[in-house]
């Protein structure tokens, strides 16, 4: 079992310090960030080196931060096997919002992608089935941005806005 | 998206729409089912007709409190436990101490919960292939656990009952003994149980060897709780990352066996709930054993909640499985971002995985031994 | 009774040939679908209907009758409107038919015809046509699955039921209902069990138990409910219907029931005749005695439906082809051979 510092040490052997940081708050949790490029390629390593062996993904989040006109996902992992948890994030800007996708390295990823798509507006290159999810193919904007503004009418349907 | 699927299955196949309202989508799930004959070639499931915004609302709301009635209608079968996770992780975040008494009625009250949500997927599980009966007999037991529920809480679906390092009100002076009584009248109903339903042949042969989902595609699309035991993964948060105070119980967490079937079949998932249920009882005893008899449960809840900068992730075992919280905050009173990783959400993603090439009657076998609750599918 | 009629006018004959099984088929249907329910809920802990009419809910039924006549008539646009109105009265039709060769006691049966199983048993098959007629004529792809796995359950369980139902001809050596029942009076069989057919050779019991087994498939009774399985198909070949044009299925259901039932009776268990004998004896204690046969098979049935699990379209055609019509036939043929060496 290796701590979050640790793991930031080893990936930073295999990869090298660029496109890396370790950081975090001032309380709970803290995460390496990795360059939204390198998101595959660490997520491959992390899952299959003996020494990770990061076998689930488990939660997947889009967030959206205003200030630095930014979106992020944030990867929860966790092994089974050796019993560690670690959190990668990724940033990217607001105008060019594009990750590559990971469910070809975690299925589970596929539905969380959709979310993350549907809720705040990240694109998940290479995604088999990239559509929304929870809402309607054709709705307008994406609820979870901080400055999202609800349509009025849906088809017709007053949303109450 | 229907003119998409007709146009790839030719004449051969045929596309049916199981829900929105059908009778065993267990709320208003849409599957595409595409047909051949009645084998199923293709399913894609359909979600969202139950979305509410939860994450969109918790961050609206001025007080980090208020997310917690919210937390209740996400997986409104087990409100207890969606509660449970989302306290602990403001607890962690505040760094609060939490009184012991409290600790202990909270686990008795989520493992009361944790039975009450069994019984009604275990019970809706048998009614989606045909035994009505069992159903009713164990709504019944459900049903003691409600007015138990009533008498504590003052609510009996939806409780925002827990506070953050505190309880909304203590629980009555007989609150012990009632619950004693329940476990006492309860443990001989799960062997009833097992006569009528679990080894049933019709039953066994409806569920053996149906949905077989490997171990490897479990961890994959990152299964949890009744659903990655069954294909015998011995992996219980409760025990594996303790939370709140189950490192003090003593009990077991039963796997899948293959024992009628392959492992991983509906029927070892099945089976999986009927024996949580027997551990849930046996915490339960020795929370009732532990639990100090004074103590004021509301003395520790902080007057105004305010985390310092940062985000964390915390996950608790519901009964459906791993329900994960995670949430960033800004220092200001409301949460920045709140994600609920909801267990049933990831279960239903697999459904294409494990139902492809089984009959119609299967699909309803296996999205009855997931147990999914559309309104933590949807949040 | 049967020749008291016939010497009225044959118009009138036939009124009143045709007004005793309704009438009877009519009552049985409110008492068993109230009856269904109370057993329904004593099997599952509780009381069933308890208010209409006071005493025990008893007109409950009756109650619900009145609340489906009143009830707006809905085709589906997309319907075909003569075959999806047609579907319900043909279904009633055809178990309503088949009355007509069930003695019902000494004294009555309704046509004597000398091919009576041969009758019952063709008329019954109309049964099969009238639900895929509604399956399809609904244009809804349950109703259109319900009445193909109908189709297919109906017509593979009529091998088995007329297989079993032909043994007990072989050993009667009539197709004749009256003739078969007759049989079967006196109480011979070690001095004091009644000469019923399943008491007489081993190879009948077998012979009854696949009866049974097929008349549960054949009016649709769980574990064998597959063609209106309310958790698979919604409520199959029904799902379009309502108000009296589903009533009319729930009637020929039940009727269909208590027609199998009542053969059950007249082939296995002696009919009319009393179990003591010459004692409790006569016309009337003949009707009351087969009633009574056929109502506790009925009971049977229901006991069964709220006991077990439903099987699987495939399970099902296995249990028919690969046990039941098998074990049938080698038991016509052993049945065969007993009557030649005794």
């Amino acid at each position: 079992m290796m701590q979050p510092e640790e793991i930031f040490e080893y990936v930073k052997e295999e990869f090298g310090e660029e496109g890396f940081s370790f950081s975090s708050g001032d309380i709970g949790d803290s995460w390496i960030q990795v360059e939204a490029g390198m998101i595959k390629t660490v997520s491959k390593f992390l899952r299959d080196d003996p020494k990770m062996r990061f076998n689930t993904l488990m939660c997947l989040s889009g967030v959206h931060y205003p200030k630095e006109e930014e979106l992020g996902v944030t990867y929860n992992l966790h092994s089974t096997e050796l019993k560690q948890t670690v959190a990668l994030k990724v940033r990217v800007p607001i105008e060019n919002p594009n990750v590559p996708s990971i469910e070809a390295i975690w299925k589970t990823a596929d539905w969380h992608e959709r979310e993350a798509y549907d809720m705040v507006g990240l694109i998940f290159e290479d995604h088999p089935n990239h559509k929304r999810i929870l809402l309607p193919d054709d709705w307008e904007g994406h609820p979870l941005r901080k400055d999202y503004v609800q349509q009025d009418f849906y088809r017709g349907i007053t949303t109450g806005a | 998206m229907l003119e998409v699927i007709s146009k790839e299955t030719g004449n051969k196949e045929m596309v049916i729409n199981m829900g929105p309202q059908h009778p065993s989508t267990h709320g208003v799930l849409r599957l595409e089912l595409v047909l051949d004959g009645e084998i199923i070639t293709k399913v894609r499931p359909n979600i969202g007709y139950l979305h509410r915004c939860f994450e969109k609302y918790a961050e609206q709301m001025d007080d980090y409190a208020k997310v917690i009635p919210y937390t209740d209608r996400m997986d409104y079968v087990s409100a207890i436990n969606q509660e449970h996770g989302y306290v602990i992780a403001l607890e962690r975040m505040l760094e609060l101490e939490v009184p012991e008494r409290v600790e202990y009625i909270r686990v008795i009250m989520a493992e009361m919960q944790r039975i009450a949500s069994h019984l009604l997927g275990i019970g809706a599980f048998g009614l989606d292939l045909g035994a009505f009966s069992p159903f009713l007999y164990l709504f019944t037991e459900r049903e003691k656990i409600l007015d138990i529920f009533e008498r504590v809480t003052g609510a009996r679906l939806l409780y925002n009952y827990f506070a953050v390092a505190g309880l909304m009100r203590d629980v009555h002076p007989e609150f012990k003994t009632d619950t004693a009584e329940f476990v006492k009248t309860f443990r001989p109903k799960i062997k009833e149980l097992n006569d009528l339903l679990s080894y049933n042949k019709i039953f066994i042969k409806r569920t053996a060897n149906i949905g077989v989902l490997p171990e490897k595609v479990a961890l994959n699309y990152a299964a949890s709780g009744p659903v990655l035991r069954g294909s015998g993964v011995e992996w219980d948060l409760r025990k594996n990352d303790p939370y709140s105070i189950y490192d003090k119980f003593d009990f077991e967490i039963p796997v899948g066996t293959g024992e009628v079937g392959t492992l991983g079949d509906c029927w070892d998932r099945y089976m999986v709930r009927v024996k949580e249920m027997e551990q849930s009882l046996r915490i339960i005893e020795q929370a009732l054993d532990g639990m100090p008899d004074e103590g004021d449960v509301m003395e520790a809840i902080p007057k105004r909640i305010r985390p310092k900068e940062g985000e964390i992730y915390v996950r608790t075992e519901t009964p459906r499985g791993e329900l994960g919280y995670y949430i960033i905050s800004d220092k200001s009173a409301s949460p920045f971002r709140v994600k609920a990783r909801a267990p049933s959400f990831v279960h239903l993603s697999m459904l294409p995985a494990i139902s492809k090439g089984s009959l119609i009657a299967d699909m309803v076998a296996i999205v009855g031994s997931i147990d999914i609750v559309l309104g933590e599918v949807d949040r | 009774m049967t020749e008291y009629v016939s010497h009225i006018h044959p118009v009138a004959a036939i009124l009143v040939h045709a007004a005793i099984p309704l009438t009877i088929i009519l009552v049985y249907a409110l008492v068993a679908i109230w009856g269904e329910r109370k057993i329904a809920g004593f099997i599952q802990d509780r009381l069933g209907p308890m208010r209409v009419g006071g005493w025990h809910g008893w007109a409950q039924s009756i109650a619900d009758l009145l609340k489906l006549i009143q009830k707006e008539d809905i085709i589906p646009t997309d319907a075909s409107r003569f075959l999806f109105k047609f579907a319900p009265f043909m279904m009633f039709a055809a178990s309503y038919a088949a009355f007509a060769v069930i003695p019902f006691s000494s004294a009555y049966v309704g046509s004597m015809v000398n091919i009576g199983v041969f009758y019952l048993l063709a008329v019954t098959s109309l049964l099969t046509l009238s639900i895929i007629m509604a399956g399809w004529a609904s244009n809804n792809k349950w109703s259109l699955l319900g009445g193909m796995r109908s189709a297919a359950q109906m017509v593979s369980y009529e091998v088995p039921t007329i297989a079993s139902v032909l043994t007990v001809v072989l050993v009667a050596g009539s197709l004749n209902l009256m003739t078969v029942t007759e049989m079967q009076s006196g109480n011979d069989i070690l001095g004091f069990l009644p000469n019923w057919f399943i008491f007489q050779n081993p190879f009948l019991i077998v012979a009854f138990i696949i009866f049974f087994i097929s008349i549960l498939a054949e009016s649709h009774r769980v574990p064998f409910d597959l063609p209106e399985s309310e958790s698979e198909l919604v409520a199959g070949y029904q799902t379009e219907y309502s108000g009296m044009r589903w009533a009319m299925f729930m009637l020929a259901e039940y009727a269909d029931m208590l027609l199998l039932s009542l053969l059950g009776a007249t082939l296995f268990f002696g009919g009319w005749n009393s179990p003591f004998g010459d004692f409790m004896a006569g016309p009337l204690w003949g009707f009351f005695w087969f009633m009574l046969k056929g109502l506790s098979l009925v009971i049977v049935m229901m006991w069964i439906r709220w006991t077990l699990p439903r099987y699987r379209v495939d399970q099902l055609m296995h249990i028919c082809w690969s046990i039941l019509i098998p074990l049938s036939f080698v038991n016509l043929v052993l049945t065969a051979l007993w009557e030649v060496i005794f």
